[in-house]
């Protein structure tokens, strides 16, 4: 039974059989009922990313989180559990829906759902993207919670529709948030920003936009540049947005478990003119590698003389270094530079408000005139997507971000995570590096943010799974909130099997 | 030169120019009869007691945090609560395990969900030609929320008949019979808006045989349970009549309007299936759909109506607080048709009383509109749809004369 590596983008006709010599394009590259092979020579990312050369022992079902879906299957595409999927004629009692295929589920997710159903007493999750306290508790920070208490016993707020765009003091305090009180361009007028479901809805609603109006009307053609690896839903997000062309660049050196610049630039320099690229703001996931001030000024420098687009995702500002202003430095320098640029901005970590989805979409444009027909159109967009955005999680985000005092507050709790985080990357590496395991771990603590990319082979990464029960993404990529003063100990002796164990 | 240089100024929305017009308007007398929100009869936003009540026991509640929902939303709203409310608690379908929610932002979002859903998966896959039918009129978005999900073929069908301000179903009908098989039809489940003309049950049954012999897809706006006649159970009789015939079929359901809650994006996409596999497989890819637009739904709207319609006491507090809301409203038709009536204002007013729901469709035609507007400072669509709600015994005067004043001296 042969094994193939399959990827998926929104439709189970696009993904291809291959085997790790041949190459794949990461994201969309090949699409369509067509099995072609490609004769480009490229590893799958995640063969790549975690640098197998070979997939014959690889037998596992890990679900990857650069945006591939990798599955065991059978030689034919079409076939789901060894029997072929017909598509029989239709009959009076078919279900109009009876072809629709099941989808495999978000790996991350399926990841979180496992661990919830292993009873093993020493498991540890190392999954998903979210906070948690040393005692392993997701955390609703105090500041949430008194202003919450606040807007509840105000009798002057009514439940009545928010403005298409949004809250209006939540779009200008969260966009200055971004590019700080004093940014020039907020007082040229040339700032704008789109109040969106979390970081999620505000790419989406960019990337509508500009698959409407950028590089000509309607370009569905314009390549669409996320690095290798990313997160998981960039590429379907611009995907289903309408762009035919994702692509990935150079971002992730294996050998070196840094920044591969080098290629990066390549990349830069090669790519089509207007090329969208989507930069991580800071505390790159899956990786946690942020290019330095100098190398984020030779990525400008580029970007300008080629006309390329900066759509910047900013999900971590503050809870990665634990200070706004510089978690805000890449995007500030951009807009000093004179880009038009977005950025989609998520507040679901930095408040904890995951479930509220409170994002904004940024917008810094040429002037105010270009300003106010981009937000015209935004808001047909919007109209047609979610009407007008909740106010829940918005009000709580304003007035925090509105009031001196709370705004002090909300820093420090901020910094809380962000200290935990890091005391954490510190012991992981202390313990590991104590534990004489072979390998540097100098990432660990040179990573940033909430995920650091371990360096673990997949084979590696379903002995952590399935032997020692802790639970982290088939990229190696794992959340150090996840880690406790309690659970730590095990977590590290369990790598060091896992690296001395397992090849 | 900027890369958007080329990026034209998108027109307002109507009903949204609409109100930002009525602000601006500084006569004393100015009432808006635009947007579809209900008022008291100060003219004044109401949040529902029961809502008020079941937040403030939210905000005490240290159980609870901000953690993702599931891609499919709170599971005690979705299909605990929500499609139930829709579909009736004892309903066979729900009982059969083939009915499933997918948690959406308001009745927009479950619509464009349900939309992106049917343009990827129903008729062939991927399949943009399958015709989409909305009524004439229709609430102004539903045009572009299939548009935007991809659709190609967005066509009328007949429902208003201006001569007898009343439903055209003959029209329908034969819209129907001569539609392409497969289309897809986009039915007000109660309160038609801007209309405010509902089929009665005979005529529902009617619709009903054709659709199901022709094969065509009833896709059901649900945004007034509740307030359209006051009873939950009444308001949802059409929805519960199809899914009795056995159609599968998608609810787009919106809280909006019964629960006050308008800008907490409260909604809900009820599938019904063929069977529970179906449903299982359908349900995988309206994950994938959410993922990629909002990732997962908004918790405080989705807690607050669910602790309503999960608790017995709150429950039957919020039916109160609802037919509230739809007695005002009936008094408020009453009490214009018989102002109208007692001017001796030309023409028949008893559409007012027999429309149903937030909206009526007055009839006034758009110079008669414009009138109302610039001369007597009462702001209406140019459809003629006035929002009962804007009315209150304060204004009503004003309101039926200027109206009056309208019908007898533009033409």
């Amino acid at each position: 039974m042969a094994a193939h590596c399959l990827f998926f983008t929104q439709t189970e006709e696009d993904w291809l059989p291959f085997s790790c010599d041949i190459p794949l394009l990461m994201a969309g590259g090949l699409r369509g009922k067509e099995r072609e092979r490609t004769n480009l020579l490229k590893q799958c990312l995640l063969c790549r990313v975690a640098g197998v050369q070979s997939h014959q022992a690889w037998k596992t079902n890990p679900l990857g989180d650069v945006g591939l879906n990798v599955l065991l299957k059978t030689e034919d595409p079409r076939t789901q559990n060894g029997s072929l999927m017909a598509r029989p004629n239709k009959t009076a009692d078919m279900s109009v829906f009876s072809e629709v295929t099941q989808a495999a589920p978000v790996a991350v997710f399926k990841l979180t759902q496992d661990f919830s159903n292993d009873q093993f007493p020493s498991k540890v999750n190392l999954g998903v993207g979210a906070y948690r306290t040393d005692e392993g508790q997701p955390w609703v920070l105090p500041v949430v919670k008194k202003v919450e208490k606040i807007i509840v016993h105000d009798d002057r707020l009514n439940h009545e529709y928010l403005p298409i765009l949004g809250l209006p003091e939540f779009r200008s305090s969260a966009s200055k948030i971004a590019l700080g009180d004093d940014s020039p361009a907020i007082q040229e007028n040339r700032v704008g920003a789109v109040q969106c479901l979390g970081g999620t809805g505000a790419l989406k609603m960019g990337a509508e936009f500009l698959r409407r109006f950028y590089n000509g009307n309607n370009n569905t053609k314009t390549p669409v540049y996320v690095s290798a690896p990313t997160w998981e839903n960039h590429n379907a997000i611009f995907a289903n947005a309408g762009f035919e062309d994702v692509r990935a660049y150079k971002y992730w050196d294996t050998e070196k478990r840094g920044l591969d610049l080098a290629g990066f630039l390549g990349d830069l320099e090669s790519c089509p003119e207007h090329s969208i690229f989507v930069l991580h703001a800071c505390a790159h996931n899956p990786t946690g590698i942020d290019p330095t001030q100098e190398q984020w000024k030779m990525i400008a420098e580029i970007m300008m003389r080629r006309n390329l687009f900066v759509f910047f995702d900013s999900a971590y500002q503050g809870f990665a270094s634990g200070s706004l202003d510089k978690d805000a430095w890449a995007v500030r320098y951009f807009v000093s530079l004179g880009f038009e640029m977005f950025c989609a901005q998520s507040f679901s970590k930095n408040f904890g408000l995951y479930n509220e989805r409170v994002g904004n979409l940024t917008v810094v444009a040429r002037d105010a005139d270009n300003l106010k027909r981009i937000l015209s159109q935004m808001e047909k967009i919007v109209r047609t997507t979610w009407s007008n955005p909740p106010s829940q999680g918005a009000r709580v985000v304003a007035i925090t971000l509105n009031s001196p005092e709370l705004f002090t507050e909300w820093k420090d709790n901020v910094k809380t995570m962000a200290d935990r985080v890091l005391l954490m990357r510190a012991q992981l590496k202390a313990k590991i590096q104590a534990l004489g395991t072979p390998g540097t771990w100098d990432h660990i603590t040179e990573q940033i943010g909430m995920f650091s990319f371990t360096g673990l082979n997949p084979k590696q990464v379903e002995y952590m799974v399935k032997e020692k029960h802790i639970y982290l993404m088939a990229s190696g990529r794992i959340n150090m909130c996840g880690l406790t003063t309690k659970n730590i100990d095990y977590v590290a002796e369990s790598i060091h099997d896992a690296v001395t164990k397992v090849q | 030169m900027s890369i958007f240089s080329d990026v034209p100024q998108a027109p307002p929305v109507a009903v949204f120019q609409l109100t930002a017009d009525f602000r601006q308007d500084s006569h004393p007398q100015k009432v808006n009869l635009g947007v579809g929100a209900y008022r008291t009869d100060d003219c004044q936003p109401w949040v529902l007691p029961v809502v008020k009540k079941v937040e403030r026991l939210i905000v005490e509640d240290d159980s609870l945090n901000h953690e993702y929902l599931p891609i499919l939303g709170l599971p005690e709203f979705r299909s605990a609560s929500a499609s139930k409310v829709a579909l009736g608690d004892d309903n066979t379908a729900i009982k059969e395990n083939r009915v499933g929610g997918v948690q959406s932002l308001g009745g927009t979002g479950a619509l464009r969900i349900g939309a992106e859903f049917l343009r990827r998966w129903y008729n062939g896959v991927n399949n943009t030609a399958t015709p989409v039918y909305v009524s004439a009129p229709t609430w102004e978005n539903h045009n572009s929320v299939f548009t935007d999900a991809g659709f190609k073929d967005i066509r009328p069908y007949h429902y208003w008949d201006a001569a007898s301000r009343g439903l055209d179903i003959t029209g329908l009908l034969d819209d129907l019979e001569n539609a392409p098989e497969h289309s897809i039809f986009v039915l007000h489940a109660c309160a038609h808006n801007p209309t405010g003309i509902d089929p009665t049950q005979e005529q529902w049954k009617k619709i009903a045989e054709v659709m199901k012999r022709r094969n065509l897809f009833a896709f059901f706006d649900s945004a007034y349970q509740g307030f359209a006649s006051g009873s939950l159970e009444k308001d949802a009789w059409a929805i519960r009549f199809f899914v009795s015939e056995g159609f599968e079929l998608f609810v787009a359901q919106s809280f909006s309007k019964n629960f006050g809650l308008y800008n907490e994006r409260v909604g809900n996409l009820t599938v019904v299936a063929q069977d529970s596999d179906s449903l299982t497989r359908i349900l995988s890819q309206m994950e994938k759909i959410v993922r990629t637009t909002w990732s997962n739904p908004p918790s405080q709207g989705a807690r607050v109506v669910s602790k309503t319609l999960n608790s017995p006491e709150l429950f039957d507090e919020w039916k109160g607080n609802v037919k509230t809301m739809a007695d005002r409203v009936l008094l408020m038709r009453d009490q214009l048709k018989a102002k109208l009536q007692a001017l001796g204002t030309p023409g028949t007013w008893d559409h007012i009383t027999q429309q149903i729901g937030m909206f009526s469709f007055t009839g006034l035609n758009p110079k008669q509109v414009e009138y109302m507007i610039k001369e007597k400072h009462v702001y209406l669509m140019a459809s003629g749809r006035i929002n009962m709600c804007g009315l209150t015994s304060k204004n009503i005067d004003y309101v039926a004369q200027s109206i009056h004043d309208a019908v007898t001296k533009v033409q």
